[in-house]
């Protein structure tokens, strides 16, 4: 569809009045002295803080699950789902360390880490975990003095999940809850995921 | 009293050079305030409470910024431009009354030299400010700083005919350049001098921003073209001259706007009041300040409200509007006077 073009003519004759500029810089004196009490836009930053969306993108944590283990499994979706190849997974045979009666996991991850300068804060890796074992928190403010302590390791990444979850007690119940939910839906289930073939059948 | 009355015009040259220093900061603040709450900002709100301490932080950081003398300006100009920028602004303080002081039954001018020429003075003084901006976009040896230069010279002089007309007529009307004769002759009439000569006093408003650089006539430091101007090499405190120089400027045609045409010292009504000479003057000298303070207020109002003119708007603005009315309003007074 071709683009309509909207002609808008604008008359370039004033009156005598305007022409005198006097008029008009006394209805433009007005119109600013009027925003001079107006409610002010500015949030004085460190004192009134910006309450973010509940699905606010920004610093990665590993959520630990009922027993305070990380719930990863070095499964290394994440990092192949990462666009910006940013983490780095090596993975661990579990042994018989992680075989109890809550579960039974063959891997772990042994070295997890995320460059957060390369990453763009897509939120894909939490997307692809299917362990809901990496999120994303609330927190954008980080700062640091070299390269090298944005690289943030395993237990780095568990000591803001520990802090999230101070300040939001309740989130692991609802993310589990949600994850329940999620796994349960027809969308998980392998019979409802159609594979074609490359004939189209 | 009279043992005192030798020394009184030290006192007040002390005593005004301290108001015409201390309004640089506290115009520094209001500027930035007012600005900001114009943009629905907050503006510095941090160096101490409400951030009223902020001018000391500006001028600790103006003094303790690198004073850079680029390699290619004409030193001796270079150095004296800022100097001679901010010497007229402090020599006009000379001529202006700043009110009348009653103390024991006896009259005080607030003035440090009542010559008979005041107004020409003030004209003539204010008007060498142009010098400090060409020496200073000359000596720079830069493509900038000299557009912004010569700007400002052709600026400044087609500015100052039709102020010059402006106070003419006022002048004309009271029939004395003694600055404080102008203002006694408004309270005596019971009428400002911007109800004798409305058209004087607008055109006298207009050219005095012309004079100060300001907006919308700071063509001599249009950032978006010239980077800024005359003041494009100057950096530390030789910058802060140039803007100390501007901002006392703006004082000045305040005052002389507040002088000539808003009843000086006047306050209306103030006399039914009937209250004891002593108050009744410092109240008088109390309206004087609010009168200058609400211009200052207005410069920089008028600063976030208005775009710059173009160059071309400017000198049409004043060879084609204001001069030759300001001229025929001079006739009309002169045919007025004379019948």
């Amino acid at each position: 569809m071709a683009i309509s073009v909207k002609n808008v003519s604008m008359s370039r004759k004033s009156n005598w009045i305007d022409s005198t500029y006097f008029i008009p810089i006394f209805k433009g004196l007005a119109i600013t002295f009027k925003h001079l009490f107006k409610k002010k836009l500015v949030m004085s930053y460190p004192e009134t803080k910006k309450i973010l969306p509940a699905n606010y993108r920004g610093l990665h944590m590993l959520t630990r699950d009922a027993q305070g283990r990380e719930k990863c499994v070095a499964c290394e979706m994440c990092s192949t789902a990462c666009p910006a190849d940013c983490i780095r997974i090596v993975a661990n045979d579990s042994g018989n360390e992680w075989n109890d009666q809550h579960e039974n996991r063959e891997k772990h991850p042994k070295i997890f880490e995320i460059d957060e300068l390369r990453c763009i804060f897509c939120g894909m890796c939490v997307e692809a975990c299917p362990e809901d074992a990496i999120d994303m928190t609330d927190m954008h403010n980080l700062a640091d003095y070299t390269r090298e302590d944005f690289l943030y390791d395993k237990e780095r990444l568990l000591g803001v999940y520990d802090q999230y979850i101070k300040i939001h007690p309740d989130h692991a119940q609802r993310r589990d809850s949600e994850f329940k939910q999620m796994k349960n839906s027809s969308y998980f289930t392998v019979e409802s995921v159609k594979h074609s073939d490359e004939n189209g059948h | 009293m009279d043992a005192v009355k030798p020394f009184l015009p030290y006192i007040f040259i002390g005593l005004m050079i301290a108001v015409y220093l201390s309004i640089v900061p506290i115009m520094l603040l209001v500027e930035r305030r007012v600005s900001a709450w114009l943009q629905y900002r907050v503006g510095p709100n941090r160096v101490g409470p409400l951030g009223l301490f902020q001018p000391i932080a500006d001028a600790l950081k103006m003094m303790s910024k690198e004073d850079i003398v680029p390699n290619h300006v004409n030193k001796l100009l270079y150095m004296a431009a800022p100097a001679i920028m901010v010497f007229p602004a402090f020599f006009v303080v000379g001529v202006i009354p700043w009110g009348v002081l009653s103390l024991g039954g006896q009259d005080i001018m607030i003035q440090i030299s009542k010559t008979n020429i005041g107004v020409l003075y003030v004209l003539a003084v204010s008007s060498l400010t142009v010098y400090a901006i060409t020496f200073g976009a000359w000596a720079s040896n830069n493509k900038y700083s000299l557009l912004g230069g010569l700007r400002s010279a052709a600026q400044m002089m087609s500015y100052e005919l039709p102020m010059g007309l402006s106070i003419m007529a006022m002048v004309m009307v009271v029939g004395s350049l003694r600055i404080e004769d102008i203002v006694n002759y408004q309270i005596t009439n019971h009428a400002w001098g911007i109800v004798f000569q409305p058209i004087a006093a607008l055109f006298f408003l207009t050219t005095a921003f012309a004079e100060t650089n300001r907006t919308p006539f700071d063509l001599a430091e249009a950032e978006a073209e010239l980077v800024a101007g005359y003041h494009t090499e100057y950096s530390s405190m030789k910058f802060g001259l140039f803007y100390l120089g501007e901002y006392c400027n703006m004082l000045t045609g305040s005052i002389m706007m507040t002088c000539l045409f808003l009843g000086g010292w006047n306050v209306p009504f103030l006399s039914d009041l009937h209250l004891d000479a002593t108050t009744q003057s410092l109240i008088q000298i109390g309206g004087f300040a609010a009168k200058v303070g609400f211009l200052m207020f207005f410069f920089v109002w008028v600063r976030w409200t208005l775009p710059r003119f173009r160059y071309d708007q400017l000198m049409e603005l004043s060879w084609k509007k204001l001069i030759p009315i300001a001229l025929a309003n001079v006739v009309v007074t002169a045919i007025f006077m004379a019948f």
